[in-house]
């Protein structure tokens, strides 16, 4: 018997071909995930961006031991603004402190701050659109008006002003930033909700009696989701950039706490002759929100073909 | 108008309200003689009576009227933004177009990783980096401020754009020496400006040239470029007048990181350095204006959409 082409026994389940009659619903699932995983798999720019992301992560857990147990805030007078080298690979700041360390530490707070703003945005935004798309009339028009109060506003300038109101801190930064950045979500979730609420599907679910918050949690929400979850992606960069720039302004995480956005501006008056002190924490800002870019725009390609 | 207007003050007096509790006993007193005791919806009214009148308040700051403050400090963003978004535009647009006609060719991908880079650059890095290099190592460009100490007040500010002023003036060094510290900030932040045109500008070309239209003028013989600028270039401009403005917009509003790096005396400097001092009369001020002139520069690409667009002309 001649062997089957290496090929598939290689890829294995994958390349098989994506069957157009699913058996069950569990079939289709898995069928619709094997679509997505080779769609991935042809795009090598949004697997470098998940890796990056996935670093992230890992940096942000393995803090202690990456740094092989130098504190990101132990000062060291004596050795300050030392310039990258064997002891300290990125150099020290003007308390001393390994900016190695603290570069590492600092992706705590981003991811922090990235995901509790994504765990906020996202349930208010989708809240909000689907029960002004699906009621409709006045709590439509009250909740869009509400919407658009806050889109009018440039979000840095509203999230300063939050910011400045609610006072220092990375818990009010991540408030600020989640009361700017939700009105885009509820837009979205919206119009899904708009074209979604009169298709026969959600017709026989009403005609089975099904409640009102039924309907909308059940069968509205979840179809929003990809479409939410694609953007929240596309986000996540501007939502890095936003963070880093109130910890620039002073508005972050405070200090001793490692933030990349407030590393910069500790910097900034020993940029002309210590370069390192501003430069490389910026660069790792500049990297993961840059792996964020590139893994939304991947994933809206896979996703939804239509919008390239 | 009105409604619009009508529509981003609410979110005012709220602001107002918690920058005092955050400023504690100090300005408590003052504020109480102020009206801040009375209901919310009164204040609101009271302030919006003053508003009406052109009456911002007073800068607890600088002790000068809002408003005088506001003129004084908006002309250099506006400089900033307007030279920033000239070289978006010139830069951004054509690179869009190239992009969106050579769709998933180089031309196209190296316009996409510039773009990505653009998105992805924190501003205020940015800066800091380029004064290192361009100010620090090289002096090719100027450091932060908008002129020179020496020249501050050789030029009588009739408009309060450096540039202009310096050049009717006819004092050229002045005008040097502003354009030297412009290069810089209006580079970076003509940076961002061009990566977001240049987007936008790329995927409306490609939606053009998927039209029946532009595959009939190849037919009938128009080369391919040809018929990208002649025929698919006019129908790109009237949303992309809705973008530029958006970008243009967004300048005048947030170059708040970008002015403080380059200690920039901008509306984004003095909303910032207002906020951080807690006077709210200046903050609430330079809102508006921001709103204001975010509205403003709306109406203005609708009133350009009919001047491009001749069949919204004729209705």
């Amino acid at each position: 018997m001649t062997s089957l082409p290496t090929q598939n026994r290689v890829d294995g389940l994958l390349a098989l071909p994506p069957t157009q009659n699913p058996l069950s619903s569990s079939q289709a699932r898995w069928n619709h995930a094997a679509v997505l995983t080779r769609k991935l798999g042809r795009s090598p720019l949004t697997i470098l961006g998940l890796a990056v992301v996935v670093i992230l992560v890992l940096m942000a857990l393995l803090a202690p031991a990456m740094t092989g147990g130098v504190s990101p805030i132990a000062q060291d007078l004596s050795g300050r603004l030392q310039p990258p080298g064997a002891a300290h690979w990125f150099g020290t700041d003007e308390l001393g402190r390994d900016i190695f360390a603290r570069t590492v530490y600092g992706a705590r707070a981003t991811l922090a701050i990235v995901a509790l703003v994504g765990v906020i945005v996202v349930p208010v935004g989708l809240l909000v659109g689907t029960l002004a798309g699906y009621t409709g009339g006045f709590l439509d028009a009250v909740l869009m008006r509400i919407t658009d109060i806050f889109l009018a506003f440039p979000s840095l300038v509203l999230a300063l002003a939050f910011a400045a109101a609610l006072g220092p801190g990375i818990v009010n930064a991540v408030i600020a930033i989640a009361l700017t950045a939700w009105p885009p979500y509820a837009r979205l979730a919206r119009a899904e909700t708009a074209s979604i609420a009169h298709t026969d599907f959600i017709a026989a679910v009403v005609l089975m009696g099904a409640s009102k918050w039924r309907i909308l949690l059940r069968h509205i929400v979840p179809l929003c989701m990809s479409s939410v979850i694609i953007r929240l992606t596309l986000d996540m960069a501007g939502i890095i950039l936003t963070a880093a720039g109130l910890g620039f302004l002073g508005l972050g995480a405070q200090p001793p706490t490692p933030e990349w956005g407030a590393m910069v501006a500790t910097g900034r008056s020993v940029v002309l002759d210590q370069w390192w002190v501003s430069t490389i924490p910026g660069l790792a800002i500049f990297v993961v929100s840059l792996a964020f870019n590139i893994l939304g725009d991947g994933l809206r390609d896979i996703f939804d073909p239509k919008s390239a | 108008m009105t409604f619009v207007i009508g529509r981003f003050i609410p979110v005012d007096p709220v602001l107002a309200i918690v920058g005092d509790h955050a400023t504690q006993s100090t300005y408590e007193k003052t504020r109480l003689s102020i009206g801040l005791d009375r209901p919310i919806p009164e204040q609101y009214l009271i302030y919006l009576n003053k508003l009406i009148h052109g009456d911002l308040g007073t800068s607890v700051i600088t002790s000068q009227p809002v408003l005088t403050d506001l003129l004084h400090f908006f002309p250099a963003t506006l400089e900033l933004a307007t030279v920033a978004t000239v070289l978006g535009v010139i830069v951004g647009v054509p690179a869009g177009v190239l992009a969106g006609a050579t769709r998933g060719r180089w031309p196209d991908q190296i316009v996409r990783v510039v773009g990505l880079f653009g998105y992805s650059m924190p501003v205020f890095w940015m800066g800091l980096v380029g004064l290192f290099v361009f100010y620090g190592k090289l002096n090719w460009t100027a450091g932060p401020g908008r002129i020179d100490v020496g020249y501050e007040d050789v030029v009588d500010p009739k408009t309060g754009i450096l540039l202009l002023d310096s050049a009717l003036a006819g004092e050229w060094d002045a005008f040097r020496s502003a354009a030297a510290h412009l290069v810089l900030p209006s580079i970076i932040l003509g940076y961002l400006s061009l990566a977001y045109i240049a987007r936008m500008t790329r995927s409306f070309t490609i939606g053009q040239l998927s039209q029946e239209y532009a595959t009939t003028a190849l037919l009938k013989g128009r080369s391919f470029w040809g018929m990208v600028w002649r025929h698919a270039f006019p129908n790109i401009l009237v949303p992309l007048v809705t973008v530029i403005g958006l970008s243009y917009a967004t300048l005048l509003e947030g170059a708040v990181l970008t002015e403080t790096v380059f200690a920039w005396p901008g509306l984004g400097l003095y909303i910032t350095q207002s906020l951080f001092n807690a006077d709210m009369n200046a903050v609430l001020g330079g809102t508006i204006v921001v709103g204001a002139v975010f509205i403003g520069i709306n109406l203005l690409s609708d009133v350009l959409y009919r001047i491009i667009d001749p069949r919204l002309r004729l209705q």
